[in-house]
């Protein structure tokens, strides 16, 4: 059979009623889940996973499957209204988002961010059903060497978020990579800078400094500079997009799309990865760069498409090799061998209907998001008409809440409020923020990469060129990070 | 209110009972437990919390609890939940924590202050062989083989597996100390979750790679991956142990249910009794086989006497792969 009919099949199983609902359930839960910071897809389907006692397992995973892209889109929410990220892949989003809803552009926003993960999602979705084996050969070609190359590269985009001077940028990027060396560490299995802390052994969350850092830090920088009665924030302009927000926003869309779905794919990519590289890349290509920093749409379109797309390139060795490259992966191959399938190179083969059913349901609920969230952006849009002191109030609740409720642990609500009280200090003398996040998620991956490479090649750093990926990939590091600078010495020498 | 059927339930001789699969709620021993709190050092999803899963279904199942409630708290190879279990269930009668031969490990190289002796062994439950792998391509085609490149210059011959001083490592530092490798020389590169160590395996990234048998199962199965060796005592699954190949190294990755510290000897026969009858019955069979568990039953003090044995030889090797002190 082709893929053609295969997919047919799974929309006939998919779009019975029964079925139907199941994916309704599960982009509702996700989309909730995604708005609430710290409780995140993989801890919600793990607590469902009982379930898979009691239901039959295409039921299940179309349910899973809803919740998972589901979280992607609630995400983008709160990022962008009260900048506090709902999961780790939604931080980049922030950056953008939430200057373009202090400008009052939030609707235009929140449209671009939903538009863009449904286009980023279908065709991501359509690009497990038919570019599976290509992009996952070309996943397996990436070792360590290649990570680390990748990791480098990403380190650039690091200047994209430097903000006016360097020197502190770099500074906020130091802070993140020391937080990134706290707890063991994989390699030796000895513990660093936990000062005795078990709770610190397993490192610190990236959501907690990014709540931390955004939503706390922010908040006590406003009540300690703000003495007047605010106004609250009025919305600019009409709710959804303008045409030029369109315009300004399909390139985006496909280039973050073209960043997430390999990258995501990589059995080490993850879903911020290519949201730093997309965001990067449209700060280099945007017409109107002297808006990066204020609140440029390109900056949440490209990053949330990135993200979506690179949910679904999580799903490609998930489904064609039975290799979980995310929490959330690991936790739905839980739920397969609950049921007594094995997830393997041999799934497509052994269990065919249930495979293409899931990527079926994955187009229905995608599409379903859309039409659920477009709707929502309105009734959100009004929690911006609170005024500031409350609308505060409530995000020290609900940044706290989401905290404490998810983990329990009051280890992780003091690490809040003191990364909280940096956030404030950094704001206070002008530091940006964003470095400490990518410096936190970067820093540990580029470090074990680069050990990794290490022992395998024997402590030859040769490994890095004699790879033609990772070499390129160094290559073009070092072309982005030095190229701007060469050309504008070598235009200004002829000039 | 007694029913008819209370006291024929009561007239039954609980064992018995057990063994013919009968439903029995309340046996002489076992007076006192009707719920059982259930705490997972891990978090949801991972191998301690389908252990937790599994008792509960089975024990539901064959009438034997029908009470639960669960606790997880994640972190560091169970140390983070460890001392919470034992500060906050001291004592308590009919409270149970999910643990195995990785908390052993993760209490030595943390160094934590407290350890899986500081709790009261009840049960081993199940045990899972690792297994020896290399890629299809690899030009290694025996353990025999393997071995000699090992022997050879062991900084050649890379391993990926999980993170360092947990099961994985520590089985392939007995293999490296029993072949007189010094084990502090192997070139082990850690990965955290069987996913991208597997994917560094299919890529041909490193030489061979040790996990969980039921981790690389289906690439085994499917001819991408080459399976030497398992570390049980006998082979498994098509594949022979490393005893049965000459070398005398055996590991297990048990997990097994402990309960709180400070409860009284009787409490600790009610506890072992309920998995003495979980395990005899239908439910906990049929989930051992849909699983792929090896259900390697200890129970009471030849349990205790295990664990004791595994914690001494377990450090001692860490302290020769230079993670403990």
């Amino acid at each position: 059979m082709s893929t053609l009919d295969n997919l047919m099949m799974g929309f006939g199983i998919a779009l019975t009623p029964m079925n139907l609902l199941w994916a309704l359930c599960g982009v509702t839960v996700g989309t909730a889940i995604g708005v609430l910071p710290g409780l995140g897809p993989g801890l919600t389907i793990a607590l469902l996973l009982p379930i898979t006692y009691k239901v039959d397992p295409t039921a299940a995973f179309i349910l899973f499957a809803g919740i998972y892209y589901g979280a992607m889109y609630g995400g983008s929410t709160t990022s962008i209204l009260i900048n506090t990220p709902g999961e780790s892949a939604s931080i980049v989003t922030s950056l953008e988002g939430h200057k373009m809803a202090k400008r009052g552009r939030a609707g235009a926003a929140l449209a671009t961010a939903a538009v863009g993960s449904f286009i980023a999602g279908q065709i991501g979705t359509l690009g497990i059903a038919f570019l599976a084996e290509p992009v996952v050969n070309l996943a397996l070609k990436f070792g360590p060497a290649e990570y680390f190359a990748l990791m480098v590269l990403c380190f650039v985009t690091v200047s994209a978020v430097l903000g006016s001077y360097a020197l502190r940028g770099l500074t906020a990027l130091a802070i993140g990579l020391f937080f990134g060396l706290i707890g063991v560490d994989l390699q030796t299995g000895q513990a660093r800078f936990h000062f005795g802390v078990m709770e610190l052994l397993d490192g610190i969350s990236v959501l907690i400094v990014a709540v931390g850092l955004f939503a706390i830090g922010e908040t006590l920088h406003l009540a300690a500079t703000k003495r007047e009665e605010e106004k609250a924030l009025e919305l600019d302009g009409p709710v959804g997009m303008t045409k030029e927000d369109w315009k300004r926003s399909w390139k985006p869309w496909l280039r973050g799309t073209a960043f997430g779905f390999p990258i995501g794919a990589m059995p080490a990519g993850g879903a911020e990865i290519p949201t730093f590289l997309s965001y990067y890349t449209e700060k280099k290509l945007t017409k109107h760069p002297e808006e990066f920093g204020k609140g440029a749409i390109e900056g949440v379109a490209g990053p949330e498409a990135a993200n979506n797309a690179s949910a679904a390139g999580v799903l490609v060795p998930l489904l064609t090799l039975g290799l979980p490259t995310s929490a959330t992966a690991a936790i739905m191959l839980s739920a397969f061998t609950s049921y007594g399938i094995n997830p393997g190179p041999q799934l497509l083969q052994t269990q065919g209907p249930l495979v293409w059913t899931l990527i079926a349901s994955l187009l229905i609920g995608n599409l379903m998001l859309l039409v659920l969230n477009l709707p929502l952006i309105r009734i959100w849009v009004k929690l911006l008409k609170i005024p500031a002191p409350q609308m505060y109030a409530g995000i020290l609740v609900f940044a706290t809440i989401g905290t404490y409720g998810i983990s329990r642990s009051v280890v992780d609500l003091v690490l809040l409020y003191v990364v909280g009280f940096l956030g404030f200090l950094m704001r206070r003398f002008d530091f940006p923020t964003a470095p400490v996040i990518i410096g936190l998620i970067l820093g540990p991956m580029a470090e074990q990469e680069f050990r990794r490479a290490m022992t395998i090649s024997n402590g030859d750093m040769m490994i890095f060129i004699d790879k033609p990926i990772a070499l390129s990939l160094l290559v073009i590091a070092a072309l982005a990070a030095l190229g701007p600078k060469l050309w504008s010495m070598l235009t200004a020498r002829r000039g | 209110m007694t029913t008819r059927r209370d006291v024929l339930r009561a007239g039954l001789l609980a064992g018995a009972a057990a063994g013919l699969g009968l439903p029995v709620s309340t046996p002489a021993f076992a007076q006192a437990i009707t719920s059982l709190d259930v705490f997972v050092p891990a978090a949801p999803g991972g191998g301690w919390d389908a252990t937790a899963r599994a008792i509960e279904a089975a024990m539901r199942d064959d009438d034997i609890i029908k009470e639960f409630k669960f606790e997880h708290v994640p972190g560091a190879g169970g140390m983070t939940g460890l001392p919470r279990f034992i500060n906050g269930k001291k004592g308590s009668s009919n409270a149970i924590m999910i643990g195995g031969m990785v908390m052993v490990g993760a209490g030595a190289v943390a160094k934590s202050p407290v350890t899986i002796a500081n709790v009261t062994p009840i049960a081993r439950l199940t045990g899972e062989a690792l297994v020896i792998v290399v890629p299809e391509a690899s030009p290694h085609k025996t353990l025999a083989d393997l071995v000699a490149a090992l022997k050879k210059d062991p900084k050649t011959v890379s391993w990926a597996g999980g993170s360092a001083g947990g099961s994985d490592h520590i089985f392939i530092g007995m293999l490296a100390k029993s072949q007189g490798v010094d084990p502090r020389s192997v070139a082990y590169v850690a990965y955290s979750g069987g996913g991208p160590a597997q994917a560094a395996l299919l890529g041909n990234q490193v030489t061979a790679g040790v996990s969980g048998y039921g981790e690389f199962e289906e690439q085994i199965k499917a001819g991408k991956l080459r399976a030497l060796a398992v570390s049980g005592d006998t082979g498994q699954f098509g594949v022979k142990s490393l005893k049965e190949q000459g070398i005398d190294v055996s590991l297990y990755n048990w997990r097994g249910v402990f309960a709180a510290p400070g409860i009284t000897p009787a409490q600790r026969t009610a506890l072992v009794g309920l998995f003495d009858r979980m395990v005899a019955g239908p439910a906990w069979k049929k989930t051992l086989e849909t699983r792929g568990w090896e259900g390697i039953y200890l129970s009471g003090d030849a349990y205790g006497t295990y664990v004791n044995n595994e914690i001494t030889r377990i450090t001692a090797i860490l302290k020769d792969l230079g993670l403990a002190a």
